[in-house]
């Protein structure tokens, strides 16, 4: 892994972006390593634009903010029009299935899964998105090993909903398969 | 797996005052400082201390000083808008000699500004926004395990000094979550107030012994009778209308901060043994400042960053020491120009001071300062 | 010669107190020294002398705090209240009693004086209701009645004005009550009973204010002015005796709201506990 790493959640108020950015930081203090998480919002607790940043490191992190992003997480068009604008070279973006890839953009870089579908119909819970995506994210650019990321989540998560948070965190992993992980894994280094 | 937690800065604030002793909060929920309210009120009955949130930021710095008069270590946070409402009883606390921590996280203004937005434009605020000569101690972390170690500094300092103390956050760090390993508790050095001075002697509640500059008496319910008041008083605590009393008092409180820089201002430098341009900043920007540091040293630039950590007193002496080796300093915060000022009235004439700003709710990043560097390189420095 | 009321609560060095002749402001702060000596002096109480705390803010009423040989602290224009409520939380076997004025209880420092009322926190406020802001020299208050006359309302007050009591009442206060200056005994009662009362009281005592309010009005002189107190501010027992037609433009002091709500301290005292006994993470835990 290259010496450091920026990504970037996207999606509407609501839908958990923040949470699922500060779960791979929560990962990466685990591991020991350096992380600084940030988020960009408005002022609407539901709907609008928000905006989530893990940096990850192996070197101490001073300037906090991302610019242009290894990573782009969008669960909505407006994040994806506007946010897969600023990626960095050879940066990778996973985009909900439901959405409409921006022209420009090259297909290899992308990522489109069903992320919401799967918290709706899979798990059951809409609001279960962000861990599910927190899963596929995982899987796809192998970041942290399960049981990390297993212990981030519930550091994180009301008492009594580790059960379908984890269902949330599997179905999410089921959505890319060795090859796409392999592919991406790829473009990490 | 590493010792460290995953905590933002505002959490840390209200770790950090909790191991210094605060057993007090008074708050008005207000963006970007609301999760120190929110973090309080979890956090402090579960140690015996009180939360309690008021009908507005005029109510909770008066909560906050009369439980600091009742002997809790007491804190509030705020954003600018409420910031301004606290200017009044902030000059208060200073005259009656009242301990306390007000942490303001800036947000962009003026008035209700951008929010959520980061900002350094409280600086001059935080010096002059109480009416009258007062003095002024404000500390400033440009990390998360600075705002917990540094809020405990704080603390120290307004139980020392008996004055409240600013805590000039921004939403960088204020919003930003990073891995901390924090102290033990037994690594920490904690001030508690120094409980009178009396050994039958003097029994004026304000009274100050020759060459000292801080009276020392009991919170209430410690058993002595006595007087606060906000107006010019004698050291019984009443109010006078002696022209001398009333300009000796004002010159004592000036004094004790003014002289006592020593104890109080505290700078971190990085790279600045063989600098030849230094780059003041402080809080959030620091971090930014911190990588164009490092990028510009890696071309092979003499630069390096000189960041007050306390703001106020500003410190001129230990930015003049460093004048002689310096060619150029440049002042990045993210105002229009406030540090600014202070840095001027330090260099003067003799070096050159060049200034980045930002007034927009953006942040400030190391290309810009590079860039800056460059433009400066570029125009040979010229003013 | 002082009485001995006044030797053994007033800070002899600060009197004579500042008030004009005929104010009534010096007879509520002596109704308020002989309210705690009665409750200190009364055995079957544990009143201690030094948990009293008296709060004041900024206007006439404020200079009391200054003269009551107690804990005392004169803050900042209307947050006397706000100041006692950090007080009061902070350690809450202190008795704290806030004294303020009509401008600086219900003007400057209404809010403050509407959620203490509706929080129940045990505080005693007592107003020094005057009609008139008699430090800055006679401008209208939020209690000069439509009509009258104040440097500020030379044409006649055209605001109309505010029943503190009621307000205090209406906001939640758990005991609000009425008083005057020349019902001396009766308020004197009322005081007491607020002190002893567990939540939020507030009590409105009726000044007189001859140098500002009364020459303005043309009152008469503090004399006059006591008159018309006795004649239309009627202690409880005789209102309620009065024939209703015989009641018109008059008004009641006493006590107007009585409620046993729960108080502020003692409830977040069993949240303290309840953290406690659920193992919140204290301090204690972690070191």
């Amino acid at each position: 892994m290259k010496g450091r790493y920026e990504l970037r959640f996207a999606g509407s108020g609501g839908q958990g972006v923040i949470l699922a950015s500060v779960i791979f930081a929560e990962a990466a203090v685990i591991s020991g390593m350096k992380t600084v998480q940030s988020q960009a919002y408005g002022p609407e607790a539901r709907g609008g634009v928000s905006k989530a940043e893990t940096i990850l490191s192996r070197e101490p992190i001073w300037y906090s903010k991302v610019t242009a992003p290894d990573f782009l997480l969008a669960l909505t068009q407006e994040s994806l029009d506007s946010y897969s604008k600023t990626l960095a070279a050879g940066g990778l973006i996973m985009m909900d299935s439901s959405l409409r890839l921006p022209e420009g953009l090259d297909p290899a870089q992308v990522l489109s899964v069903p992320v919401l579908q799967t918290a709706r119909e899979v798990v059951g819970k809409a609001f279960t998105a962000n861990i599910v995506a927190v899963g596929a994210i995982n899987k796809a650019l192998g970041l942290f090993d399960g049981e990390t990321l297993l212990e981030a989540v519930k550091r994180h998560i009301p008492a009594g909903t580790e059960d379908i948070n984890r269902r949330a965190l599997d179905a999410g992993a089921e959505l890319i398969s060795p090859e796409q992980a392999a592919a991406f894994a790829r473009k990490w280094g | 797996m590493s010792k460290a937690v995953l905590m933002q800065g505002n959490e840390a604030a209200v770790e950090g005052a909790i191991a210094a002793g605060m057993r007090f909060f008074a708050g008005y929920p207000i963006t970007p400082s609301t999760e120190i309210a929110e973090q309080s009120a979890v956090r402090l009955p579960q140690v015996g201390g009180k939360f309690i949130q008021m009908e507005d930021e005029l109510a909770s710095i008066a909560a906050v000083l009369g439980a600091s008069a009742a002997g809790l270590k007491a804190m509030t946070a705020t954003s600018g808008p409420g910031f301004s409402l606290m200017q009044e009883n902030l000059g208060y606390g200073m005259m009656a000699e009242i301990p306390c921590v007000v942490v303001d996280v800036q947000r962009a203004g003026p008035s209700t500004g951008l929010a959520t937005s980061p900002a350094q434009g409280d600086y001059m605020q935080a010096r002059w926004g109480t009416h009258g000569d007062h003095p002024v101690i404000a500390l400033s972390p440009s990390s998360v395990l600075e705002t917990y170690t540094l809020i405990i500094r704080a603390f120290n300092l307004a139980e020392k000094y008996r004055t409240p103390v600013l805590f000039l956050m921004d939403e960088i760090v204020g919003h930003m979550r990073e891995g901390v390993e924090l102290p033990r508790p037994s690594d920490l050095i904690i001030n508690q107030r120094k409980m009178s001075f009396h050994d039958g002697a003097n029994k004026q509640c304000y009274y100050v012994p020759e060459g000292q500059y801080v009276p020392a008496m009991k919170p209430f319910g410690h058993g002595e009778r006595y007087n606060i008041t906000g107006n010019a008083h004698d050291e019984s605590g009443f109010p006078t209308n002696s022209s001398e009393i009333a300009g000796k008092l004002v010159t004592r409180l000036l004094d004790k901060v003014e002289k006592n820089t020593g104890d109080i201002v505290r700078v971190e430098e990085y790279a600045m043994d063989d600098a030849e341009t230094a780059i003041v900043c402080f809080g959030g920007t620091a971090r930014a400042v911190m990588d164009a540091v490092l990028e510009a040293r890696a071309a092979g630039k003499r630069v390096g960053m000189f960041r007050p950590v306390t703001v106020w007193p500003f410190p001129a002496g230990q930015l003049r020491a460093r004048l002689p080796q310096l060619k150029r300093l440049l002042m990045v915060e993210h105002n229009h120009g406030q540090m600014l000022l202070e840095v001027q009235r330090a260099v003067g004439r003799e070096k050159p001071v060049d200034f980045l700003g930002r007034v927009d709710g953006t942040v400030i990043s190391p290309r810009d300062i590079l860039d800056k560097l460059n433009e400066m390189e570029e125009n040979g420095y010229a003013q | 010669m002082p009485s001995d009321l006044v030797h053994l609560y007033m800070r002899i060095d600060h009197l004579p107190q500042i008030w004009c002749p005929g104010c009534g402001n010096g007879v509520i702060m002596r109704d308020v020294a002989v309210a705690i000596h009665e409750l200190i002096e009364d055995p079957a109480l544990n009143f201690n002398r030094e948990d009293f705390v008296v709060v004041s803010g900024i206007g006439c009423s404020s200079r009391a705090a200054g003269y009551l040989d107690f804990n005392s602290i004169h803050t900042t224009h209307g947050r006397a209240i706000a100041f006692a409520t950090g007080i009061k939380f902070a350690n809450p076997k202190l008795h704290v009693i806030v004294l303020t004025g009509d401008g600086d209880c219900s003007a400057i420092g209404g809010n403050h004086l509407i959620h203490a009322a509706r929080r129940n926190m045990g505080l005693t406020v007592i107003a020094f209701n005057n009609n008139i802001y008699g430090m800055t020299g006679g401008q209208y208050s939020p209690t000069t009645p439509n009509g009258d006359r104040a440097t500020t309302a030379p044409y006649g007050n055209v605001d109309r004005p505010f029943d503190i009591a009621n307000l205090a009442w209406g906001a939640g206060a758990s005991f609000s009550a009425r008083g005057d200056v020349y019902h001396v005994r009766e308020t004197i009662d009322i005081i007491k009973q607020a002190i002893l009362h567990k939540g939020f009281s507030f009590v409105d005592v009726y000044s007189v204010c001859p140098t500002y309010y009364g020459r303005k009005n043309k009152k008469g002189d503090a004399v006059d002015m006591l008159k018309w107190q006795r004649d239309n501010l009627i202690p409880t027992a005789r209102y309620y005796s009065m024939p209703e037609g015989e009641r018109k433009g008059k008004k009641r002091i006493g006590i107007l709201a009585y409620n046993d709500y729960p108080e502020y301290t003692e409830e977040y005292a069993k949240v303290i506990e309840a953290c406690r006994k659920t193992g919140g993470e204290g301090e204690e835990a972690r070191e």
